[in-house]
């Protein structure tokens, strides 16, 4: 079988002409956060990189350095009282949904005061009171237990929606398929939104799926998919928001497939035998903070210093950060067990 | 239906069925965060009509049908137990349980202590199990080891009417993945069942015969069968007594060791296959425990052989412990090193 090189991805972006009422629609304030919000991640991603090879980090992580446009444009189409539940590479959705850093940061470290009290780590990361309802490590696992979330907010009569997130090797499970398919029947208030960064591991989605877009599969649940551009945080936005809008009035789930790449291996053990310099070379061209900021700029909705003071702060919050969970306690053995019930 | 009818007004009686019914009916009445979730529970009333009439009570958002989907249905439970519902997922059998496994184990298990105890997921999962029926080796499985094995999930195995909807009930109300194994063979078995509204607490093992002279352990059917066969030693003068530990994690210890030693003999008896079963758990909680010193004879186990469960009627009945085979194994015990 003939396999392109999957690059470009132009044809789905879905703003075009559409830039300008997009910005004025969302405003200064939003625009910022989520120009904060990217470059927190990267910035984080970045200190755990670090971290981790002056072996300061125990455990594995995930990084996602350039997919931020897909989770903080997704979570950015929520209200604040919305909820999330995502995956093992999740640190932009949790900062995205308001996670305080220096706790973040500490459950990276394993640290007692971690948003896990250390028992979670980078892949686990959960602010419930937040609306964050946690990260889930198999793949595909936190899918079905959205279907459960949202059924839920329709039962309570909520007009809470939830956005489910996964990557692109999650929908070959069939948990995927099973959940999908429930949350139509249903009518639930669930937004399905895959991460695609184009490889589960070194499974390129070409030789996983004869199809070429994931959103093809929303047709077998009867459910609206879309394709979009996922290093475009704005794109991202609005299809997203769309979704959401239609959740909340009652019509469903969605499936929003926002095509990206990551720059870094799948984990720790990732030696890139898989892909070649140059496919990774062209997708960093495409930086989703690179983009975003210019537009910003070209937009004229911010000046090349707030832009990069939105970045000196976002770098310094992490700094501060990783430097307060450094040296904060590490939990005791002892009780253990005390988490594993409730009473 | 308190009374008979007839000149004597004695306890009403329920069946095993009927009591599951009755638990899951007061408890959704009483709270509405419970609610039913299975494949064809709604107007076909559930594969063994355990859910049959409450459609019409409770409506189909909380007796809900379900396509065949038994990941997302433990999926769907386990969602909604982390925001604050109460829902009764049915397996249809236990051995769909398989299909399940990710949600209840990855999820539902782990979810509380993953996120540093800052979940809880009140589920109960319902699973009509074990052999006996003809129903061959996908619908005949006792597969409680693989969740006892699993920290953070509660496994209960009731042998009564008036256990069932009383663990039902506790179940229910307890925060945490509960697996509520209901033996299919024990659904048409009568007993007396209080028509009140009760709980009988998890972790609470209850001694159905006392005797002085060999302990039996035994959960689910192997209840009924041991309190037949004890019935057949007395014949002989041996007197058994007959322990059920109704919840499978967490234990009643204390309850087992007490009764072992009083008796210093303890035979343990359960359906599922012998290799890795729950009775090496409970032989070594007893070897473990002070009831060592008093054994006079070693610890027996007599369980399901190392088989799937066959669909001939010989065979099958052959696969698990029966009657007579626990009259010989308890008899044997009884007297050895005598």
């Amino acid at each position: 079988m003939e396999t392109a090189e999957r690059t470009d991805v132009k044809e789905v972006s879905v703003l075009a002409d559409q830039t300008r009422d997009l910005l004025e629609a969302l405003g200064h304030e939003k625009l910022a956060w989520m120009l904060q919000k990217m470059c927190e991640t990267r910035h984080f991603e970045e200190k755990a990189e670090e971290l981790y090879i002056r072996g300061l980090v125990h455990g594995t992580m995930h990084l996602s350095i350039g997919m931020e446009a897909s989770p903080i444009g997704s979570v950015a189409a929520l209200e604040p009282e919305d909820l999330i539940i995502h995956h093992h590479r999740g640190h932009g959705h949790s900062i995205a949904k308001g996670a305080d850093i220096t706790i973040m940061m500490a459950e990276f470290l394993g640290k007692e005061p971690g948003y896990c009290r250390g028992r979670g780590g980078s892949m686990h990361i959960a602010d419930l009171p937040g609306g964050n309802l946690g990260a889930t490590g198999v793949v595909a696992s936190g899918i079905p237990t959205a279907v459960g979330i949202a059924l839920a907010l329709q039962m309570q009569r909520s007009d809470q929606v939830l956005l489910s997130f996964f990557g692109d090797g999650a929908t070959n499970l069939g948990e995927f398929h099973e959940s999908l398919n429930m949350a139509s029947v249903w009518n639930l208030p669930v937004v399905f939104i895959c991460d695609n960064n184009q490889y589960g591991m070194s499974m390129a989605v070409q030789r996983a799926m004869n199809i070429d877009r994931i959103s093809t599969r929303a047709v077998s649940y009867g459910i609206p998919g879309q394709s979009v551009d996922g290093n475009d945080v704005l794109a991202v936005y609005q299809a997203v928001r769309a979704a959401v809008e239609r959740a909340r009035r009652g019509e469903g789930p969605s499936l929003v497939d926002n095509i990206t790449y990551r720059w870094r291996g799948h984990s720790k053990s990732d030696r890139n035998l898989y892909r070649t310099q140059s496919e990774i070379d062209n997708w960093r061209a495409r930086c989703p903070i690179l983009r975003f900021r210019e537009v910003l700029l070209s937009e004229g909705v911010m000046s090349e210093d707030e832009v990069e003071a939105i970045d000196l702060a976002a770098k310094a919050t992490i700094d501060r950060a990783a430097e307060a969970a450094s040296t904060m306690p590490e939990p005791d053995p002892e009780n253990m067990e005390d988490e594993v019930y409730a009473p | 239906m308190s009374d008979n009818g007839g000149g004597t007004s004695g306890p009403r009686e329920l069946t095993y069925l009927e009591a599951v019914r009755e638990a899951l009916i007061q408890e959704m009445r009483r709270d509405p965060t419970v609610f039913i979730l299975g494949e064809d529970v709604g107007v076909y009333g559930g594969a063994f009509g355990v859910t049959r009439g409450m459609l019409e009570e409770f409506g189909p958002e909380r007796i809900r049908d379900t396509p065949i989907s038994e990941a997302a249905i433990a999926g769907a439970a386990t969602g909604a137990a982390l925001m604050g519902m109460r829902p009764v997922m049915e397996i249809m059998f236990m051995d769909f349980l398989t299909i399940s496994m990710n949600q209840l184990v990855n999820q539902a298990a782990k979810m509380r202590f993953m996120f540093g105890g800052k979940a809880s997921i009140p589920l109960v999962c319902r699973a009509p199990a074990g052999s006996g029926t003809g129903a061959a080796a996908q619908h005949s499985q006792s597969l409680e080891a693989w969740f006892v094995h699993t920290p953070g999930i509660k496994v209960v195995a009731p042998s009564t009417p008036a256990d069932v909807k009383g663990l039902l009930v506790a179940s229910i109300r307890d925060n945490n993945p509960v697996i509520f194994m209901e033996h299919k063979l024990l659904y048409r078995m009568k007993g007396p069942v209080s028509e009140d509204l009760y709980s009988v607490p998890l972790a609470e093992a209850d001694v159905k015969r006392e005797g002085r002279d060999l302990t039996i352990i035994a959960y689910s059917i192997m209840v009924p069968r041991a309190l037949e066969a004890a019935e057949q030693l007395a014949t002989e003068g041996i007197e058994v007594e007959v322990v059920d530990p109704r919840t499978l994690n967490p234990l009643d210890t204390e309850t087992m060791v007490r009764s072992v030693c009083k008796t210093g003999r303890v035979l343990i008896v359960h359906e599922a296959p012998v290799t890795g079963g729950v009775g090496a758990e409970l032989a070594a909680v007893i070897a473990d425990s002070e009831a060592f010193d008093y054994l006079d004879a070693p610890i027996r186990r007599l369980a399901g052989r190392n088989v799937p469960i066959p669909y001939n009627r010989t065979l099958e009945a052959a696969a698990v412990p029966q009657v007579k085979d626990i009259v010989s194994a308890a008899r044997a015990l009884a007297l050895e090193g005598r």
